[in-house]
């Protein structure tokens, strides 16, 4: 077994296409607990932690979105200014692990273990996030909607680095929520990021946990858009929301496995999503949450 | 990086580490390497705080850092906090306050507490709460873990005023 300490992109990804085959690790949250118990067996490992192109963030304002670099620390999502620029990532920031896990823990490695229980990715799928490859022959930029395939399974090629999220800058409400067995340090039982984009007149809302990847519920989506006007502030009436939040519970595909029940995560679902939609009533642009 | 060995910055000191290999965790590597045992190892998952180092400022699970990716860092254990033996301010006031009972938490903890007060000399009840959310006690019910950090935040206050 060989770890390579890279300390650029450029060396990283070298050492990716030299050791084929290699583990990335950034964080180490995940990795590190498979390692401990021996659940598997890892050859070499290109170690990002180093990589300080990773752990950048800029704002394009002609574009009106933000790149976020994969190696960004959930502490840096929770904290000003990121905080008031992504305000459901930083709410799902919050509930990753520990304040020790959150200071390590980044949204390249939520992306590359693509558990369907991460904390990040329901708010990467709300808002249509963009995901940036790269590997010694060059960049490849692909949906989250493509990049999440199954359990733990995504299209990133063996030889690319995550190297970034790009993510729109919306002016109407973003919530996030999730229910576990307990408040702090939990992996999700049924997780939801709602999305209110009140200039494209859109509700956009994604459910983690609840299927083999996280899944955007569509048709309640649209469904939403024919009953309500959804350009400005929301302005949604108690029944409508619940009808939404049950649309969405029946968009998701839920299992019985050792955190929950699959009755239980649909319940859980409904009341989510119907509790962060009539949240966005109550949004005044520009007056983070 | 060749794994022959390694050179991990704890403390303040160089050591190298030899032989080992590469996948072992950084609580492993300082504890049964380095001779370094202040950091405690429990849960390996990072669930329960008690291998809480510094790495470069910032509080982490040693369990979860892979030691041959720490080169580079600075790290330091319960063990680098004191100076010349005697016991910190915040181990001092966990002494005081009674927050320490069969103790297997405590390095950890003051791992943390150290951490907090030394970014927000002056948490709320709120701010103590969530520092050190990742670090679980089973004895002690936290009351009196509570009131050593506030005795060591009003002391650190006391002193700075003077």
């Amino acid at each position: 077994m060989t770890v390579i300490n890279a300390t650029s992109l450029q060396q990283a990804l070298q050492a990716l296409r030299d050791h084929p085959g290699a583990r990335l690790v950034q964080g180490g949250t995940d990795l590190m607990v498979e390692v401990n118990f021996n659940r598997t067996s890892v050859n070499d490992v290109v170690a990002l932690r180093q990589v300080n192109e990773l752990k950048r963030w800029h704002i394009d304002d002609e574009a009106g979105a933000i790149r976020l670099g994969a190696g960004v620390p959930y502490a840096e999502m929770e904290r000003s200014p990121l905080r008031e620029h992504l305000p459901a990532l930083a709410q799902a920031a919050r509930t990753v692990g520990s304040p020790q896990i959150r200071a390590a823990g980044s949204l390249g490695g939520n992306l590359g273990t693509c558990s369907p229980a991460g904390d990040g990715l329901p708010v990467l799928s709300a808002l249509d996030a963009i995901v940036h490859l790269q590997s010694v022959d060059g960049t490849r930029d692909v949906s989250i909607h493509d990049f999440m395939v199954g359990v733990k399974k995504n299209t990133r090629r063996a030889d690319e680095v995550i190297v970034a999220v790009t993510l729109p800058l919306l002016a109407g409400y973003q919530g996030y929520a999730k229910v576990g067995t307990r408040n702090a340090m939990v992996i999700s039982a049924a997780s939801a990021c709602l999305a209110h984009d009140p200039l494209g007149g859109s509700v956009r809302v994604a459910l983690g946990a609840v299927a083999p990847t996280v899944v955007r519920a569509r048709q309640a989506e649209v469904w939403l858009a024919a009953q309500a006007n959804l350009r400005g502030a929301l302005r949604i009436s108690p029944e409508l929301a619940r009808e939404f939040g049950q649309r969405a519970a029946n968009e998701c595909s839920p299992i019985d496995d050792h955190r929950s029940t699959a009755t239980y995560r649909r319940h859980a679902i409904a009341v989510l999503v119907e509790r962060l939609l009539l949240r966005g009533n109550e949004h005044r642009p520009g007056v983070a949450p | 990086m060749s794994n022959e060995f390694y050179r991990l910055t704890v403390n303040g000191m160089q050591h190298e580490v030899r032989d080992a290999w590469a996948g072992e965790s950084l609580l492993y590597v300082l504890r049964e390497r380095l001779g370094l045992p202040g950091t405690k190892g429990a849960c390996e998952q990072g669930e329960c705080g008690s291998c809480t180092v510094l790495m470069d400022g910032e509080a982490v699970c040693s369990c979860l850092v892979m030691a041959a990716t720490a080169v580079d860092s600075d790290i330091t254990t319960v063990e680098g906090l004191s100076v010349d033996g005697e016991p910190t301010d915040v181990q001092q006031s966990f002494v005081d306050a009674g927050g320490v009972q069969c103790g297997f938490c405590t390095p950890g903890l003051i791992v943390a507490v150290h951490h907090l007060l030394d970014r927000n000399p002056n948490p709320n009840e709120l701010e103590i709460k969530e520092a050190i959310s990742g670090n679980i006690c089973r004895c002690t019910g936290y009351g009196r873990i509570f009131a050593a950090v506030e005795q060591a935040r009003d002391q650190r206050r006391a002193t700075e005023s003077r």
